[in-house]
C-alpha cells in the first residue's frame, strides 16, 4: 500500500546491510518491551475507510444543513473553487518548509506576497509567515511587549471585549511569569464603549494594552484616545482585528496600533470544526526584530536575480534555542497560502463586495430581529460589523435548542463568558445568509414569543 | 523565469471573483470608520490560476521526488486523506455547534485519542496542540503544574541533551525553566555519568527524544528514566522520531510521563511547506488530571439500542487551554484515516521499512562519507558532510549540488553535535529503486568533490534561482511587495 518493498527488495537489502531478518535492526530496544501488541482495529482498505470516515461524517449536522448564525471567533464564508482547487496541487501541500531556497521559491514568494497582504490589511510595516491561530498570535503579542520591555514593565491590560478564548490562552502562555499582571477585563473594568475604566489603568508599568476591532460583541470602536493613552505612558498597543471588516473599516495601523494580530480563517478556509486555522501578526517597523515566527525577505541569487528566503533566523528556536523569542517552529503555510489565494482572487471589487454583504445581511437582520417582541439590541447606540448582541427576555439556553429545532444555529450565549450579559445572544451574519434565510429567522423568533 | 508578484499582474478594473449585490435595504457604513482606499491586487480568475500555479512548479516536493530531510519525516501524504478531511460532514462544521450536532466529530477525536494512547502506552490524549513545539509547551506546562501542585517548588531545572531539537530549550524557557544542556556519550547515548550529576532536587524533568536526532534508540533508555524518576523528576518524550517505534516500542510502557507525537510526521498528515502541524500529546495516569480544556469524553456508554455520546469536559486541574478551539481538527481526521487503514501489522510495517531504509542507505554511504557513530540506526542517521582531504568543501555544497541530481537535500548543520551534519532519513515510503538513485548520487557528488569541488561550489546549476545571498536579505530586510506605482498606502 504505502511501502512499496518487495520480498526481493527486503532480502536484496538485509543482505546489504548485513543482518539476517528486518526484527534484529531493533535489537537495542529493550527485550521486555519490544514488538508489543497494539490494540487497534483490523486495517480498512481505502474503500471501506472513505465509507467509514462517511459514516462518521454523517453523524454530524453542518453548517450546511442548518442556517448558520453562529461566529464568535469562526465564519461561514464561500470560498472560490479556484481556492481549494490550487491548494491541492502537490507541490504546495506535500513540500516542506522553504529552509532551502533554491527549489522553495514557489512556497516563499507565496509567503512574501502573504505578508504583503497582511501589511496592507492592517495598514502595518511588517507581517510575519503567520502563527497557529487568532488566540496564540494574540499571546505572542504580549510575549513580544514583554520582551520590548524587557521583564520591566509588569502590567498588561486586555480589554474585557477580547474573545475570552484568546484572554485565557494568553494567560495560559504567560503563566510562568508570576511577576506579570495580566488585568483589565474583569466585569468592574466591564465593556462599556467608552473605555474609561480600561483606559484610567494606564500607566508607566504598562507594557502593551490589547483591544479588539471589531470587538468580540461585533462593535466597531473608536481606539483613538486610547491609542494616544497607551502611547503618552509609552505602552504599546495591541489590536485583535477580523480581516475581512478591515476591507471597509479603517485598519489599526493608520490610528496608531503598533502590533495587529488575527484569526485569518474567514479568509478562505474553511470552518473544519476549529482548525487548521492561521494566526496573523503584523508589527510597526521598530519591532520588527522581536517579532517571533517565520518571515520571508527578498535577495538575490549568485546571478544577481531575485530570490526569496527564510530571513532573520536569529531570533528562533533552532538558532537562539532557549533564548529565542518564540518557541514556535511551524507556521501555518498552507493556510497562509489559502489566504493569500483567497484574497489574490477576490482582488480590491470581491473582497469589499464580501465584507459590504456581511455589513448589510448583519444589519438588515439586527433591524428586523429587534422588531420581534422579547428581544432587543442593548448595544444598539454602538457601530457595528456582522455581529452583533442580542437581549431576549427569555432563557438563551431553552431559545437555542427552539432554533435549533428549527434549523437554526441562533448564535452564541454570552452568559457562559459573561455573567452581566445574561439572557444575551451573540449572532454573526455573513454572505452566505440569504435574506429568505434571515426572514425565516425572524419568523421562528416570532413563534417563540407567542409559545 | 521570475513569476512576478500579484501587485506587478494587477490592473485595476480586473476582477478574479464577484458577488451578488446585496439584496437587504441598505444600511450607511459609519463615516468616521470607513476606509479610504483598500490596495488589493486585481487579476482575472485565469490569471490568479496561473500565478499560483506557476509558483507551485517551483516547489520541490514529496510528489515530485525524493525528501531525505532527517528528523522531518517526509513519508507520503495518501491522497484518500485529503479527499476525507474535506467531506462536508467534517469541514463544514463551526467549532462552536451543540455538541448534539455534531456526534461524529467527537467520536472521531475519542477514539484517536484513545489510539494514539495505545499506540504510545499512555492513558489518555489530548488532540488540542497545533504542531510539536505546541505539544512541548502543553508538556512542559504540565510537568510544571505537577510539581507546583505537590508544593514541591526548589525543581526549576530541565535536562535537554545536547542532540535535541531548538524547541526543546526554547518551550522549556517559556515555562519560566532553566533549561541545562546534557552531553552525549561516545556511542550517542545520554551520558549516564553527567545525568547522576544533575539529578538533584532541582530537577523538574528531562526532555527525551529517543531515538534521538542521531536516529540512534539510547542503549541505556530504562536507566535513563529510572536515574530521572529517582530523583523526583518526569521524563518528557519528544515525539519528533517516533516514525521508527510504532509496533516496536511504547514509551509510555517504559515509563516515559508525558509526550508529543508529530501527526504531520508520523502519521502522514501533509507538511503543507511549513504547517499546518498537529501535535497531540500523550499522559501516564498520575498526569490525566492536567490535561488541557477542552477534553473529549465519553458522556454516556449508551446501551444495546442507543449509540454512546460524547462531549467535551475540562480535566480536574486542567493547565487550562493554550489556543482556540479543539485543535487542528483537520489533521485529525487524516490520522485518523491513516491508522484505520495501518491497523497493528501496518503500523508495525511503517516503522520496520522505515528502518530498514535508513539502514540500507546507511550502509550504503558509510564508505564515501564519516559516519560518526558507527551503530545500526533507527529511522535515520547523521554523516558528516566533510573530508579532509578537501576541506574548501562543506555539508552545505554537498546539499545543494544534491539538488541538481533531483533530490532534496538532507537536513544539514543539525544535529550540532556533529561537524558539518547531514541528516538523512529516508522514510518507509521509498523504494529501493529511489534509494539506490539517491546513494548513486550521494557517492558522485564524493567524487565530484575531488575532481571537479567547482560543481559544489556553484550549485545548484538547474534550480529556478541559483544559490540565494541570505545575508543581503538580513540586511535589506524587504517583506513586503509594496504594490508599484502610484498605490496609497496612506503611510
Amino acid at each position: 500500500m504505502f511501502t512499496p518493498h518487495t520480498k526481493a527488495d527486503v532480502e536484496a537489502m538485509l543482505k546489504t546491510i548485513g543482518v539476517g531478518k528486518v526484527e534484529d535492526l531493533f535489537n537495542v530496544v529493550p527485550e521486555k518491551y519490544r514488538f508489543p501488541d497494539l490494540n487497534l482495529p483490523e486495517p480498512l482498505s481505502e474503500m471501506e475507510a472513505a465509507a467509514e470516515l462517511d459514516s462518521i461524517a454523517s453523524a454530524n449536522a453542518t453548517t450546511r444543513d442548518f442556517i448558520c448564525f453562529l461566529g464568535a471567533g469562526a465564519y461561514q464564508h464561500y470560498i472560490p473553487a479556484a481556492v481549494d482547487n490550487l491548494l491541492q496541487r502537490g507541490e504546495f501541500y506535500t513540500s516542506y518548509t522553504p529552509y532551502q531556497p533554491e527549489i522553495s521559491q514557489g512556497t516563499l514568494q507565496a509567503i512574501f506576497e502573504f505578508q504583503s497582504l497582511i501589511s496592507l490589511l492592517t495598514g502595518m510595516d511588517v507581517s510575519n509567515a503567520s502563527h497557529y491561530d487568532g488566540a496564540t498570535a494574540a499571546a505572542e503579542a504580549v510575549i513580544l511587549a514583554n520582551h520590548h520591555f524587557r521583564g520591566k514593565r509588569s502590567k498588561v491590560l486586555l480589554s474585557r471585549a477580547i474573545n475570552p478564548q484568546y484572554r485565557e490562552v494568553i494567560r495560559g502562555y504567560m503563566q510562568a511569569n508570576a511577576a506579570l499582571h495580566i488585568v483589565g477585563d474583569d466585569p468592574e473594568t466591564g465593556i462599556e464603549p467608552d473605555l474609561k475604566n480600561l483606559i484610567a489603568q494606564i500607566d508607566l508599568d504598562t507594557s502593551l494594552v490589547m483591544v479588539q476591532y471589531p470587538d468580540f460583541f461585533g462593535r466597531i470602536i473608536d481606539y483613538k484616545p486610547l491609542i494616544e493613552a497607551a502611547h503618552a505612558q509609552g505602552a504599546l498597543v495591541a489590536v485583535v482585528v477580523n480581516p475581512t471588516a478591515l476591507a471597509l473599516l479603517t485598519p489599526p495601523g493608520e490610528i496608531g496600533a503598533d502590533i495587529v494580530v488575527g484569526e485569518g480563517q474567514p479568509l478562505g478556509i474553511p470552518l473544519s470544526y476549529g482548525g487548521p486555522y492561521l494566526g496573523f501578526f503584523a508589527v510597526k517597523n521598530p519591532l520588527l526584530r522581536k517579532i517571533s515566527g517565520r518571515l520571508v525577505g527578498e535577495s538575490v541569487d549568485t546571478q544577481g536575480e531575485l530570490a526569496y528566503v527564510l530571513t532573520l533566523t536569529a531570533r528562533e528556536q533552532h538558532i537562539r534555542r532557549e533564548k529565542a523569542t518564540s518557541n514556535i517552529c511551524s507556521n501555518q503555510g498552507l493556510m497562509a497560502l489559502a489566504a493569500t489565494i483567497y484574497m489574490t482572487l477576490l482582488g480590491k471589487t470581491g473582497f469589499q463586495q464580501v465584507a459590504n454583504l456581511c455589513y448589510q445581511n448583519a444589519h438588515y437582520t439586527a433591524n428586523t430581529v429587534q422588531e420581534v417582541p422579547g428581544f432587543s439590541l442593548p448595544f444598539k447606540a454602538t457601530p457595528f460589523f456582522h455581529e452583533f448582541v442580542v437581549q431576549a427576555d427569555q432563557d438563551v439556553p431553552e431559545l437555542l435548542v427552539h432554533l435549533q429545532d428549527h434549523g437554526i444555529l441562533g448564535g452564541y450565549d454570552l452568559s457562559q463568558d459573561y455573567p452581566e450579559l445574561e439572557g444575551c445572544l451573540l449572532m454573526a451574519v455573513t454572505e452566505m445568509n440569504s435574506r429568505e434565510d434571515i426572514d425565516y429567522l425572524t419568523d421562528v423568533l416570532s413563534e417563540v414569543e407567542h409559545a | 523565469m521570475r513569476e512576478p508578484t500579484i501587485f506587478e499582474l494587477s490592473s485595476p478594473g480586473r476582477t478574479g471573483v464577484t458577488f451578488q449585490e446585496p439584496d437587504v435595504p441598505l444600511t450607511d457604513i459609519p463615516q468616521e470608520f470607513a476606509r479610504a482606499n483598500l490596495p488589493f491586487p486585481e487579476i482575472s480568475e485565469l490569471g490568479v490560476v496561473r500565478h499560483f500555479t506557476k509558483l507551485s512548479q517551483k516547489n520541490y516536493a514529496i510528489d515530485l521526488g525524493f525528501y531525505p530531510l532527517g528528523s522531518c519525516t517526509m513519508k507520503y501524504n495518501p491522497k484518500i486523506n485529503e479527499a476525507i478531511a474535506r467531506y462536508p460532514g467534517f469541514a463544514a462544521t463551526h467549532p462552536l455547534q451543540p455538541e448534539d450536532t455534531v456526534q461524529g466529530n467527537l467520536y472521531l477525536m475519542y477514539t484517536l485519542q484513545n489510539w494514539l494512547a495505545e499506540i504510545g502506552g499512555f492513558a489518555d490524549t489530548t488532540l488540542e496542540p497545533a504542531a510539536g513545539a505546541q505539544g512541548e509547551l502543553v508538556g512542559t506546562m504540565i510537568i510544571a503544574r505537577y510539581h507546583k501542585d505537590r508544593g514541591d517548588l526548589k525543581r526549576t531545572r530541565i535536562l535537554i541533551p545536547d542532540s535535541a531539537h531548538g524547541t526543546n530549550p526554547a518551550s522549556s524557557a517559556m515555562l519560566g525553566f532553566d533549561p541545562v544542556q546534557l552531553p552525549s556519550d561516545e556511542r550517542g547515548n545520554v551520558d549516564l555519568k553527567a545525568l547522576r550529576e544533575l539529578c538533584d532536587d532541582r530537577l523538574a524533568g528531562l526532555m527525551f527524544t529517543n531515538p534521538n536526532t542521531l536516529g540512534l534508540f539510547d542503549e541505556n533508555t530504562a536507566e535513563v528514566i529510572r536515574i530521572v524518576h529517582e530523583a523526583g523528576g518526569l521524563v518528557y518524550g519528544d515525539g519528533a522520531n517516533m516514525n521508527a517505534l510504532l509496533g516496536v516500542f511504547k514509551p509510555g510502557n517504559c515509563g516515559i510521563d508525558v509526550m508529543h507525537f508529530n501527526l504531520h510526521k508520523t502519521f502522514s498528515t501533509p507538511h503543507g511547506g511549513g504547517g499546518p502541524g498537529s501535535g497531540a500529546v500523550m499522559v501516564c495516569e498520575k498526569l490525566v488530571d492536567y490535561l488541557p480544556d477542552p477534553h473529549v469524553v465519553m458522556t454516556d456508554p449508551g446501551d444495546e439500542e442507543t449509540a454512546p455520546t460524547y462531549g467535551f469536559a475540562r480535566p480536574k486541574k486542567s493547565i487550562g487551554r493554550v489556543k482556540a478551539f479543539h485543535g487542528h481538527f483537520g489533521m485529525l481526521v487524516r490520522a485518523y484515516t491513516y491508522i484505520a487503514m495501518l491497523g497493528q501489522d501496518g503500523l508495525r510495517d511503517v516503522a520496520e521499512k522505515a528502518v530498514l531504509n535508513a539502514n540500507y542507505l546507511q550502509a550504503k554511504l558509510k564508505g564515501s562519507y564519516t559516519l560518526p557513530y558507527d551503530r545500526s540506526c533507527m529511522h535515520e542517521f547523521v554523516l558528516e558532510g566533510y573530508w579532509k582531504d578537501v576541506p574548501d568543501i562543506r555539508a552545505l555544497d554537498i546539499a545543494k549540488r544534491l539538488m541538481d541530481y533531483d533530490f532534496h537535500p538532507p537536513t544539514n548543520y543539525f544535529p550540532l553535535i556533529v561537524h558539518e551534519a547531514l541528516m538523512i532519513e529516508p522514510t518507509e515510503t521509498e523504494s529501493i529503486e529511489t534509494l539506490d538513485q539517491f546513494a548513486d548520487a550521494m557517492v558522485k557528488i564524493a567524487e565530484e568533490a575531488r575532481t571537479q569541488p567547482e560543481l559544489l561550489k556553484n550549485a545548484p546549476h538547474n534550480t529556478p534561482v541559483k544559490r540565494a545571498d541570505e545575508l543581503k536579505a538580513a540586511k535589506d530586510l524587504v517583506f513586503c511587495c509594496y504594490p508599484a506605482g502610484d498605490w496609497d498606502r496612506n503611510k
